[in-house]
């Protein structure tokens, strides 16, 4: 009985303590976003050390900065821009990943390690060391301020990730599955298209919805490469009209910090086990 | 001489790489390329510039705020990749005993990960905000501080909030690959060790290390690469600042470059990345190698 007591209260020391420590300070900032959002002005300014500061509610929930941030911004545009580009930019993706990843598992081909070897390195490149020049480039396509800027850059990150993800999926499948085919008469692209793909579908979705996260979240190429209100994507959005020099505009921008976060974190709670094996599939390969 | 059927092969192969190895070829290959010319001129935005040499790399040679930067860099990334190491792997051993919630913990914990960083940043920068602080008032009211603390005011404060905010942020990567990885372990193993009498932390150093030791090379030199580069956290927080005193390379590559206009050289300083990033990506490339021989084996 005392060694169970024992363990129970160790458990609770060394587990449950240090890890719910850890999930609120995770989850905080997300609560804090949300309660300043709905805050009304004239309690938001309160500094931290007077006594009425009540940091952790309101009292009075207003939605005026949400009206604001839909009356004054465009954030709406803003939304649906994000999920254009988010969109295409993964289709894109998933296409040129899957042919790509068919090739290097499945065709024997000289050159082949290489080339694999080739994708896999652009994955590694950061956005940040290709950024200047390739709005030259973009400039020189005449694509500047346009949609089609991010559309056409961002699968330079994403189709590595999905070469790379889908290559390891391929390689669970038996090649037995398209001999059979092939033997039945179809066609080696046949047997790719009709029976390989639709094995890998849960590989595909994984890498899909992955692949529309980290467009949706992408930062650096849309400040760069759009510069009209109209074309903006959420997170430059947000943070160049509601910054306004050295005045941030608190309630406005954490009300479109919470909606530009509202729909990667829908979509991924539907698919938290996909978007887990994606993550943990790039890095294993 | 190849037969027919192995250059339908090929030409196969070669179709279904060519959208592929098109995209990265126009947007990755050539502006690498155009980005090394670019570096050699003396270009500003609106005028082509002239051919200067390595002027560029000799003045940044010599700009104090660049050493600035590149110091900043190495502490950013060492401190921040190290304490997500060591924090993560903690989690992970963690979660691994967990019985109950374990799924509903994990999917949370990834939050700060999906969520787009700039965003929530933008809710760190408030709660750091120096007048409003919550922080301050939490600390105040644990008995940690005094006074009111100005995270990022000064260029040490400022560095250590950036620091804690990259590692707020990927933590949870290293947590979930390492979890994944520690659920791959033959829990006969871990029995085997506790009848030998190791004890709980014998059995992390001389097992559980170990076996986890190729997965947690690849996560650390990945985040090592993503960490080293990065742009948005120190963007939004404090923009470089106080004084130019947090810049990384990837900020000041973008207040040279895009901000002041001086191309030429905002190209240069983002290329300064460039070998350092090598001989991680070299590293990285000879783990997986080795991580995937090790499986063909088995």
């Amino acid at each position: 009985m005392a060694a169970v007591a024992g363990a129970r209260w160790k458990r609770w020391l060394f587990l449950y303590l240090p890890l719910g420590a850890i999930i609120i300070i995770t989850l905080f900032p997300f609560y804090y976003m949300a309660v300043t959002a709905a805050r009304p002005d004239r309690e938001m300014y309160i500094p931290w050390n007077r006594p009425n500061f009540a940091p952790f509610w309101t009292l009075r929930p207003t939605l005026e900065h949400f009206g604001l941030l839909f009356q004054e911004t465009l954030f709406l545009r803003w939304l649906v821009n994000t999920f254009v580009i988010a969109t295409l930019a993964t289709a894109i993706s998933l296409f040129c990943g899957l042919l790509a990843a068919y090739a290097l598992t499945r065709l024997r081909f000289p050159l082949g390690g290489p080339l694999g070897t080739g994708i896999f390195v652009t994955y590694l490149v950061p956005q940040t060391l290709l950024f200047i020049p390739l709005g030259e480039v973009i400039r020189s396509f005449l694509l500047s301020d346009s949609l089609w800027a991010l559309i056409l850059t961002y699968p330079t990150f994403l189709i590595p990730f999905c070469t790379w993800l889908m290559m390891g999926y391929f390689r669970t499948i038996p090649g037995s599955l398209e001999e059979c085919a092939q033997i039945d008469g179809a066609s080696r692209l046949q047997a790719m298209v009709r029976i390989v793909f639709p094995v890998a579908m849960p590989g595909i979705l994984s890498a899909g919805i992955f692949a529309f996260t980290l467009s949706w979240n992408e930062f650096l190429y849309a400040l760069v490469f759009l510069s009209s209100a109209t074309n903006k994507t959420i997170p430059v959005g947000v943070v160049s009209e509601l910054v306004r020099g050295d005045t941030f505009f608190w309630g406005p921008l954490m009300a479109g910090a919470l909606l530009g976060s509202v729909p990667v974190a829908f979509v991924y709670s539907f698919f938290v086990e996909h978007y887990v094996s994606a993550m943990t599939g790039a890095v294993k390969g | 001489m190849a037969s027919s059927r192995e250059r339908r092969e090929w030409l196969l192969a070669f179709w279904l790489l060519f959208p592929a190895l098109f995209m990265l070829g126009l947007f990755v290959a050539y502006p690498f390329g155009r980005g090394i010319w670019l570096s050699l001129l003396n270009s500003v935005v609106g005028r082509e510039g002239d051919f200067i040499g390595i002027q560029n790399y000799i003045k940044l040679w010599h700009d104090s705020i660049f050493q600035r930067t590149t110091l900043n860099t190495f502490i950013y990334t060492g401190a921040a990749t190290i304490l997500k190491l060591a924090i993560g792997m903690a989690v992970a051993l963690m979660m691994d005993r967990l019985i109950k919630f374990k799924r509903i913990l994990r999917a949370s914990m990834l939050l700060p990960w999906i969520v787009p960083t700039v965003l929530s940043t933008l809710a760190w920068k408030w709660m750091f905000d120096p007048t409003f602080s919550i922080v301050n008032w939490i600390f105040y009211h644990l008995g940690l501080i005094q006074f009111r603390v100005d995270w990022l005011g000064g260029p040490v404060a400022a560095m250590c909030s950036v620091i804690l905010v990259n590692v707020w942020r990927g933590m949870p990567f290293f947590a979930i690959t390492l979890l994944a990885g520690l659920q791959t372990i033959n829990p006969a193993v871990m029995e085997a060790a506790t009848i030998d009498g190791a004890n709980a932390w014998q059995r992390f150093w001389f097992v559980t290390w170990p076996l986890l030791l190729p997965i947690t090379m690849v996560v650390f030199l990945f985040s090592v690469i993503m960490t080293f580069a990065d742009f948005q956290l120190v963007y939004i927080l404090t923009g470089g600042g106080p004084a130019n005193s947090t810049h990384l390379f990837a900020t000041y590559a973008y207040q040279v470059g895009i901000a002041t206009g001086k191309i030429g050289e905002g190209a240069a300083v983002s290329l300064a990345m460039f070998p350092f990033l090598f001989w991680v990506v070299l590293l990285q490339l000879w783990y997986i190698r080795r991580g995937q021989g090790g499986k063909g084996g088995a």
